[in-house]
């Protein structure tokens, strides 16, 4: 018992060193500068466009499991489950030349990309699912982007304990050719615990960065002034990493 | 006894530093799924082949449960973690550190020599011959410097989405995503197996003196 408590002594001591170390400022720079090195070592060590595994029909799990949020709890969003999605409109705005409201149709009437890919959740657990959509990238040539803009940022209907959902990526992984919005999952319309009418497929990250119930795609110079300035829901409200590559 | 180099005796208290992280707040982020599957998916207890027990906060880095700010130390202590394995591997092969003392003779895998070897151990006497480590110790530390270590980082690396696409093989390699997790977890409790007996046999052999070695070289 006493070896016990010594080592949970010496554990303790260690620990509280550590949160010292969080809790200065250099500790905390060097702490959100490494997600930057990473982010760094994975576009020097890979192409751009490099595409992730895509895996056949068989590997496909039997669910895909809904994580977050699971629905949007607004009489707007019932209303639009009620008429199957038919008003829901996808804004693409921000600084781009020609600002565009898409319709599901309007999407579904793009250049399609199929894909069969694993979804990886930051908590650990992995599921794969068949994704349909267009590529972002067709969106925003059509739209144009600004020479300035240097992210794009999603926008969610959804809210997660009391705060607007959204997300963003630079331009490396929104230009991927991966990187879709999805209206199907395994051949049918998005359930709505998975995003339901739209959601986006950011192959290279962790599953938070793949924003559900989609309203609204804009580009920006500089992600200060979205939300509380760190490019996301959990980024801004739980410390989340903003490259979640890792 | 030949004297420790300096490459050894610095990468030795800044791996364990970084070791100590790493294991520590790796408890939480197991502590976010506490389920370890086996091939490319895995997300409900039914899948699993082992549910984790839950860390308590006395075990994590942070003290309670964040599984970001565990991420944050994960992510930053893994840099030195792997860039200074690489180190050491190359200055063991160019000190002859590896080639001297570490690399197995044909001889020494006999059953016979190696039953001698535990035997030795068990009876708690630690001189041996000429070389500098007895056939155990080469074993001990060929396995955590040749596969846990090593292991460690490329599990890791195959648990990584933006790290996919530059090798996807090292997916395959471990069987699927979650397979590589499975294995960084076991492998992670191979090394703290290892961290035990370790201490446990310098602890028995004349701890003050190894410490003092480690960190002076020793005399020559």
């Amino acid at each position: 018992m006493k070896r016990r408590a010594i080592i949970a002594g010496i554990g303790a001591v260690f620990v509280s060193a550590c949160s010292k170390v969080a809790d200065s400022k250099v500790g905390s720079s060097l702490l959100s500068a490494a997600e930057d090195w990473h982010r760094m070592a994975h576009r020097a060590l890979s192409n751009r466009t490099a595409l992730v595994r895509e895996y056949a029909k068989s590997d496909i799990s039997p669910v895909f499991r809904g994580n977050g949020s699971v629905t949007v709890d607004t009489d707007d969003y019932r209303k639009q489950v009620a008429d199957g999605f038919a008003n829901w409109r996808l804004e693409v705005g921000g600084m781009v030349a020609h600002p565009m409201s898409l319709s599901l149709e309007n999407l579904r009437k793009l250049p399609q990309r199929k894909q069969i890919t694993r979804h990886d959740c930051v908590e650990g657990w992995s599921a794969i699912g068949e994704w349909t959509g267009p590529q972002l990238s067709t969106i925003l040539d059509a739209a144009g982007v600004s020479k300035d803009a240097n992210f794009i940022v999603f926008r969610c209907a959804d809210t997660l304990s009391g705060n607007k959902y959204y997300e963003s990526v630079d331009l490396v992984d929104a230009m991927h050719p991966q990187t879709i919005i999805a209206h199907q999952l395994n051949g049918e319309s998005l359930p709505i615990k998975n995003g339901a009418p739209l959601r986006m497929r950011i192959e290279k990250q962790l599953g938070y960065k793949h924003a559900k119930y989609l309203i609204a795609i804009e580009a920006v110079a500089s992600l200060d002034d979205v939300g509380l300035g760190q490019g996301g829901y959990w980024e801004d409200h739980h410390g989340y990493q903003w490259y979640a590559g890792i | 006894m030949k004297r420790h180099f300096l490459s050894t005796r610095l990468w030795h208290w800044i791996n364990l530093v970084c070791i100590i992280i790493l294991f520590m707040s790796g408890l939480n982020i197991s502590n976010a799924h506490r389920y370890l599957y086996w091939g490319q998916w895995g997300f409900s207890p039914d899948q699993a082949w082992l549910a984790v027990p839950r860390f308590p906060g006395w075990a994590t880095i942070p003290d309670y449960y964040s599984l970001s700010s565990a991420r944050d130390w994960h992510i930053l202590a893994a840099w030195p973690f792997a860039l200074g394995l690489l180190f050491m591997w190359l200055a063991m092969l160019i000190n002859r550190h590896f080639w001297r003392d570490l690399k197995t003779s044909r001889k020494e895998w006999r059953a016979r020599a190696i039953w001698s070897d535990i035997v030795q151990h068990l009876k708690l006497n630690f001189d041996h011959g000429p070389g500098k480590y007895n056939f155990l110790q080469k074993a001990a530390y060929g396995l955590v410097l040749g596969v846990l270590l090593p292991g460690m980082i490329f599990s890791g690396l195959a648990i990584s989405p933006g790290f996919e696409s530059a090798a996807p093989w090292l997916v395959d390699i471990f069987g699927g995503r979650q397979s590589a997790r499975s294995i960084h977890f076991i492998f992670a409790w191979g090394i703290f197996a290892f961290f035990v007996v370790h201490i446990v046999l310098v602890l028995l052999s004349g701890p003050i003196g190894h410490i003092r070695d480690m960190i002076t070289g020793g005399e020559a």
